[in-house]
């Protein structure tokens, strides 16, 4: 039986802008908003977030707002919807969402939506369900839900629905974990899960583990440690985790991790990298692995971040 | 990263370049500490900071075009440098066919990248339904590679839906099955044809054959998910439908008989006696076939169905047990 490298896997979040001339690292400039966001949630499911500069992070983080309201990869790229929710999760982190004009993030936010309910990532149109969970679960962490039309992104996201109860990224796509997960989150933040048909679905979801104990995204593909989250956070949503089995899930997750020089990778022995880390670690926790925050499975987000934005300090 | 010919030659560092004597370049702002600090390459450095240059001054010109070209051989994931290129792109009304031929070089190697699809559609829908079987014949050629691509697979939805081509449809997935039965995509890509195509009848009319065309799949491979769920959409999970098919059951019953690669039969048993199937003696008999003999006496079929199933499929056992609890009670 594997453990969990905390101390590792913190070390290796806090250094890892250390390489030098790492290709990787170079490629991932235009995205460091959502690097930071896998970094410092996986920090904080760790409690070790204090680690890091509060002011720091939150002025650079403004500084990748653009002058339409959202927010950019880094400082001079233009607005997305993607970057825009990690900046808004990352300031609620801190408890910094007060830094925000909210209300010019959620105009920018829902200007996006188009006349079917389906939501664009950005002014150049490109449409995918994985923007509407953005958007929703954007605009609900602002408390600004009522500035879209909730009915229609609602109807949008049935119609991505298949026939094997899952969804895809638009009407008719393939049933794919990760689409899965955003269109279950986004009608779970909108209070209209009624619309999905949780024991077929979760059939799906469940057919997912492999015989390593991984799941995989879709049938007949590969087990990938971020599938730990798409799947499993999806699963606790309409409320059937109990259908797969979570300790050899555990032990898919463990052995995932390079315990040398810290960080998890998509499956044993492979490069490791910050994405795969936060979704070992944050698939660890909905798992209710010893020592971790509890995490949000919809909003993504330890709980006392997310109850501290809905109940109150 | 593959560049094109000219990148083979020694690559001329910009600052060397007469045609770019007139810019100052733009250094990244990473600010003091940074959050996520990068280490940079010299090329990559200095390519981005004259892109940085021209965006910022909204150069629309063709010298920024090719820079972008350039910037984007560096890192095909940087959406700025995309974005900006269409916008370069309308401004001096370039060649879009000159266009799809870049991204062709770009594609094959970044297969999964969002951001090329993207600008391949945003090309594509510009020059309209001339490009369909090009598009068409694209996306192939990515699933030569990886079938189961699913930016690929969105990008052929959208062409057959924007642009057409929906004549070999059925025949590109009949294709795609035969070399890899197994191909979830491809049976998906199926129902969205039968479903969805102006040139054929719509389910209703497709059903009966398409109904035999599961069947043959699930005999060569009773452990195929994909060919069962296909099974169950083509009567749009209304089991009662599957009940009144024989050739559900027949299916079922020939998988039990060879007591191979039994779950997906035995689900799909348990859904049938569960809606008013009448089991034959021949099934009752398959499955005491395939039934552990420490099953207590007097157990229904239901009820041997469902042990079978945790015995055969022990890590979806919690699952299994959930539906022995919540069946209805048949003999």
């Amino acid at each position: 039986m594997g453990e969990l490298k905390v101390e590792k896997h913190v070390e290796y979040i806090l250094t890892v802008e250390k390489k030098k001339d790492d290709f990787e690292s170079v490629v991932m400039e235009h995205l460091r908003l959502n690097g930071a966001y896998w970094g410092l949630t996986t920090l904080d499911i760790l409690g070790k977030l204090e680690a890091v500069d509060k002011e720091e992070v939150v002025s650079w983080i403004m500084q990748c707002q653009h002058e339409s309201g959202g927010f950019g990869g880094n400082i001079g790229h233009d607005a997305h919807v993607l970057y825009t929710l990690s900046a808004i999760q990352v300031l609620a982190l801190f408890d910094k969402i007060d830094v925000l004009d909210v209300e010019k993030v959620a105009n920018y936010i829902a200007s996006l939506q188009n006349e079917d309910g389906s939501f664009s990532g950005d002014i150049w149109g490109e449409i995918d369900t994985r923007f509407s969970y953005i958007a929703i679960c954007s605009l609900a962490l602002l408390h600004h839900l009522d500035k879209i039309n909730v009915e229609r992104a609602v109807e949008y996201i049935v119609s991505c629905k298949n026939l094997d109860g899952g969804f895809g990224c638009t009407p008719g796509a393939e049933s794919h974990a990760g689409q899965i997960f955003c269109c279950v989150g986004a009608l779970a933040i909108t209070g209209s899960l009624h619309h999905v048909d949780k024991d077929l679905l979760g059939w799906w979801l469940c057919e997912r583990q492999v015989k390593s104990g991984g799941l995989n995204g879709r049938p007949e593909k590969l087990p990938d440690v971020c599938y730990s989250w798409w799947v499993l956070s999806s699963l606790i949503m309409i409320d059937r985790v109990h259908w797969i089995d979570k300790g050899k899930l555990v032990n898919f997750i463990l052995d995932c991790q390079d315990k040398q020089n810290g960080g998890i990778s998509d499956r044993p022995d492979d490069a490791v990298d910050v994405f795969h880390t936060y979704f070992g670690v944050a698939g660890l926790s909905l798992l209710e692995y010893p020592g971790l925050k509890a995490i949000d499975p919809a909003y993504a987000l330890p709980v006392d971040v997310i109850n501290r934005i809905f109940i109150g300090k | 990263m593959i560049g094109e010919e000219e990148e083979e030659d020694a690559r001329i560092p910009i600052s060397q370049r007469p045609e770019w004597a007139d810019v100052r370049p733009v250094p990244q702002d990473d600010g003091p500490n940074p959050v996520v600090p990068i280490a940079y390459t010299d090329e990559f450095s200095e390519t981005m900071d004259y892109f940085r240059a021209v965006y910022l001054a909204d150069e629309r010109s063709p010298r920024a075009l090719q820079l972008t070209k350039e910037a984007i051989f560096l890192n095909s994931g940087n959406y700025t440098v995309w974005q900006f290129r269409r916008l370069i792109l309308e401004a001096l009304n370039a060649d879009l066919c000159a266009e799809l031929n870049f991204v062709n070089q770009i594609a094959r190697e970044n297969s999964k990248n969002y951001q090329i699809w993207h600008h391949r559609r945003w090309v594509a829908e510009k020059l309209g339904s001339e490009v369909a079987s090009k598009e068409l014949e694209f996306t192939k050629e990515i699933f030569s590679q990886d079938a189961k691509n699913y930016h690929a697979w969105s990008h052929r939805q959208w062409v057959l839906q924007a642009l057409g081509g929906w004549e070999d449809e059925l025949a590109f997935c009949d294709e795609l099955l035969e070399d890899d039965i197994f191909n979830n995509s491809a049976w998906n890509q199926r129902y969205f044809v039968v479903t969805r195509s102006p040139l054929l009848g719509g389910l209703d009319a497709m059903r009966d054959s398409e109904v035999a065309y599961a069947v043959k799949a699930i005999l060569a491979k009773p452990e195929n998910e994909s060919p069962w769920r296909y099974l169950r959409g083509l009567y749009k999970n209304d089991i009662k439908s599957l009940v009144n098919d024989p050739r559900v059951a027949s299916v079922c019953l020939d998988v039990l008989t060879d007591k191979r690669n039994l779950v997906h039969a035995l689900n799909m048993l348990l859904d049938l006696l569960c809606n008013d199937y009448q089991p034959s003696n021949e099934m009752k008999d398959a499955v005491d076939g395939v039934a552990p003999e420490s099953n207590p006496p007097g157990t229904n079929l239901v009820e041997r169905v469902c042990s079978v199933l945790i015995m055969v499929d022990p890590i979806r056992a919690n699952y299994w047990e959930w539906r022995k609890s919540t069946v209805c009670v048949q003999d």
